[in-house]
């Protein structure tokens, strides 16, 4: 079944450096696989707990948050309120025991295409072995 | 209220089209109970592209849009703008990008139709709770601040004061005039650099518009565009210079010697020191760091003999704050680090000279009068070695790109040299010629010609001293000869790196470096003296390496920039701010903690928003836990709807 399976990722990129970054991935003509879904916000601080596990009940395989890399956040310091959140959301998902490899945090600069790319063929890789996200997923 | 609602896919010519089937997704957000509208069409942006989307509005009474297209990046504005032409409120029009983040990253044609639906789809769930702003006006302060006192400062500080506004140019060292001051003459006219700076320099400290600060250095800035603070720290120099007269007794009688800078290190210079005749301010400078101390116990030798009292060894540092609209990043170049070119000898033969060591030496001003000399023995060299490409142009063990000057300058050298020399011999060492700019092929051609410069193409693979001489050995790969020079001087055309700091200065005004640690600009053909901040601008080699010219380009092109944000009464601020329920909050103050731009605050209890100080940026809604403030038109309920679109639920 896994050999098959492709799975959903939802993509918090922020506005200024993720989005961006993955922006230029698409100029740059790079290729990655289409199981990403791309939510841009304005700052990987704006993305609340509740927004990924929101995904998870919606059925998304893997959430990826994706933020400026630290010290560099268009806003300041939203990415340091995003890294502290999100390592309290991982122990949150181990701990009603969801794989927290489900979840990911990364840095990508907006000139980065190169880094983004390679971020979400490698969470697609690792997600495929884990198969579809069912523990939190409401049935519909 | 249900909203009645416009889907607009772009093909992009094939751009989109190509792996996207456009007719499909367009027909398949038709079925959205909230769209009344979808089509397809080849140019979205062009203008019967944008008339079909005006007609469709006022046609079918759409009261909001979503364009499927390329990055909101490019033409959220155009078509924001047409949507307010056609009667809607601009902030009605959403972007759904599905080239840059879709069509153009996926192959197959299936997934990534699916995939432009569900990020257009979650574009119209965005919309469908978009609340109609107004943009938000503010005033403007209208001064700026210039960091950075070389060529490229310079012309954009007096570009910007001569158009009527005031000034602020901060320079971390004792004089401006940067690194072109210390330059012979220039190419391809050789005209001498000194002669063609010094009248902007003076320009410069005479100019009613401009404030000129040197030895200090930018140490904080807050705020946003058209109203920056900024902290200066302003070093001590315990020299005033209103008193000083000039007369040099001080560094004649101050006893420490060190290397002196502008001649990078071919001469010495004093504790105590001016660091060029010519240098504005014209005044001394005490370099604390090699003074045996402050105390007259300790040695006081220069204030001693300082009769007019000029030297006060009580000056403090001072932080200056001030208030500016614009600001213009010029913080320059250095070369690259010497330690990492300890292949070729440099900092261990005397003899082996950098680019500006050879530029000191040509010069009238410099260490030798203009008397081409080895430094180890004072003798004339009669062969000399020019190696290009020193650092650059070698990504696996130094910098991978091209310094794009040191074609120029080494040929320039090669024939200021023989000038200097006449019975002399210069090689150049060289990977290609880069020759491009008005005149500087013919100037290349002139070194050849006129003045017999052998050029070889080739890497050279080892350089060691023998018997007094240097030698090089290297292979000319047009002939496939090994070749060996037994050279008197060897001068290095060293890469350029962004100057020291500037990696520290960058931090701090929040503007993003390239992977080499230059500035970024906010589009690299289009944007090319914007960062990605608005509000600050770049100038010089500090964005990237480039020549005089390029750079005086430039300089005036950020001015420009800056003048347009100076000469506006008001500027407008992205009117997606946080906003308060005040049913809900109860004054816990989380998000007055987390905020990064003191925007929110307590008022009777409640959280309040300031809106010209909100950025958008969301901190304080991911913070809240009763979801009590939220930032308009990405709020936390649009996001949920954009999730269930993007997973297809
Ligand atoms: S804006 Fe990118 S993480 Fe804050």
């Amino acid at each position: 079944m896994t050999k098959d399976f492709e799975p959903t990722i939802v993509a918090f990129l922020c506005k200024w450096c993720s989005s961006a970054g993955s922006d230029l991935a698409g100029v740059s003509r790079m290729k990655y696989p289409p199981n990403v879904i791309p939510i841009t916000v304005m700052c990987s601080g704006s993305v609340s707990p509740l927004y990924i596990f929101n995904a998870f009940q919606k059925g998304a395989d893997g959430v990826l948050v994706s933020g400026c890399h630290p010290g560099d956040c268009h806003y300041i310091k939203g990415n340091f309120y995003a890294r502290r959140r999100i390592a309290l959301v991982k122990e949150l998902l181990d701990f009603i025991g969801l794989e927290s490899e489900r979840f990911k945090m990364s840095w990508v600069s907006a000139a980065e295409g190169t880094k983004y790319t390679e971020i979400i063929k490698d969470f697609v890789k690792e997600l495929k072995p884990l198969g579809p996200q069912k523990k939190l997923r409401r049935d519909q | 209220m249900k909203k009645r609602i416009g889907v607009f896919v772009c093909h992009c010519g094939i751009n989109i089209a190509g792996t996207v089937d456009v007719d499909k997704a367009a027909k398949k957000l038709a079925e959205h109970q909230d769209v009344e509208h979808s089509v397809d069409y080849v140019y979205m942006c062009s203008d019967p592209g944008q008339n079909m989307i005006k007609e469709a509005i006022k046609e079918k009474k759409l009261d909001s849009i979503v364009v499927s297209c390329c990055s909101p990046t490019l033409h959220e504005s155009t078509f924001r703008k047409a949507a307010k032409e056609a009667g809607i409120n601009e902030f009605q029009c959403e972007i759904a990008n599905i080239r840059e983040q879709c069509s153009w990253v996926h192959k197959d044609k299936e997934k990534a139709t699916e995939k432009a639906e569900k990020i257009t789809k979650s574009a119209v769930e965005r919309v469908a709770k978009n609340e109609s702003l107004e943009p938000i006006g503010f005033p403007v302060t209208s001064r700026a601040l210039v960091i950075g006192g070389g060529i490229a400062g310079i012309q954009a500080a007096l570009d910007i004061a001569d158009s009527g506004y005031e000034v602020i140019l901060v320079e971390r060292e004792p004089s401006i005039g940067g690194h072109m001051i210390q330059l012979s003459e220039t190419f391809p006219t050789l005209d001498c650099s000194q002669c063609i700076l010094t009248p902007k320099m003076v320009e410069v400290s005479k100019h009613p518009n401009i404030k000129l600060m040197t030895y200090s250095e930018v140490q904080e800035i807050s705020g946003y565009v058209g109203n920056f603070n900024v902290k200066i720290l302003k070093k001590p120099t315990y020299v005033d210079p209103d008193a000083c007269t000039l007369c040099d007794d001080c560094t004649e009688a101050c006893p420490v010697v060190v290397p002196n800078e502008f001649d990078l290190g071919l001469t010495g210079r004093k504790a105590i020191y001016i660091p060029f005749p010519q240098a504005i301010p014209a005044t001394f400078t005490l370099d604390i760091k090699n003074c045996p101390g402050l105390l007259p116990i300790a040695c006081g030798k220069c204030a001693d003999v300082c009769e007019p009292d000029a030297i006060d060894y009580d000056m403090e540092p001072e932080v200056v704050e001030e208030k500016v609209g614009a600001i213009v990043v010029a913080t320059g170049f250095e070369q690259y680090d010497k330690e990492k070119m300890k292949e070729y000898g440099y900092g261990k033969y005397p003899d082996v000279l950098n680019g500006l060591q050879f530029e000191r030496l040509l010069s009238a001003s410099g260490p030798t009068q203009g008397k081409v000399l080895r430094p180890s023995d004072h003798k004339e060299p009669k062969e000399v070695v020019f190696i290009q490409c020193v650092g650059s142009r070698d990504p696996e063990l130094h910098c991978s790109y091209c310094s794009k000057i040191c074609c120029m300058y080494t040929a320039k050298h090669a024939m200021l040299y023989k000038h200097h020399v006449p019975d002399g011999q210069a090689y150049i060492f060289y990977i290609d010629i880069r020759s491009g700019g008005k005149n500087y092929e013919e100037f290349v051609q002139r070194t050849t010609e006129e003045d017999g410069v052998v050029y070889l193409r080739g890497k050279v693979s080892k350089i060691f001293e023998e018997n007094n001489k240097i030698t090089v050995w290297g292979v000319d790969t047009l002939t496939g000869k090994e070749i060996e020079i037994n050279a008197d001087m060897v001068v290095l055309a060293m890469a350029l790196t962004p100057s020291k700091n500037s990696q520290e200065l960058a931090k701090k005004l929040k503007l993003s470096t390239d992977k080499d640690g230059f500035l970024a600009e906010a589009h690299p053909k289009l944007r090319p003296v914007e960062s990605i901040t608005s509000g600050m601008f770049l100038a010089g080699a500090a964005q990237a390496p480039k020549d005089i010219p390029e750079v005086v380009a430039q300089a005036s092109g950020a001015a420009a920039k800056a003048i347009s944000i100076l000469s506006q009464e008001q500027l407008f601020h992205s009117p997606m701010v946080a906003e308060v329920n005040e049913t809900l909050c109860t004054g816990c103050g989380m998000c007055i903690d987390v905020c990064p731009y003191e925007a929110l605050s307590l008022e009777q209890g409640k959280a309040e928003v300031n809106r010209v100080l909100c950025e958008g940026c969301g901190t304080c809604s991911a913070t809240c836990l009763r979801a009590a403030v939220k930032v308009k038109n990405i709020t936390p309920g649009q996001i949920f709807e954009m999730i269930d679109a993007s997973v297809g639920g």
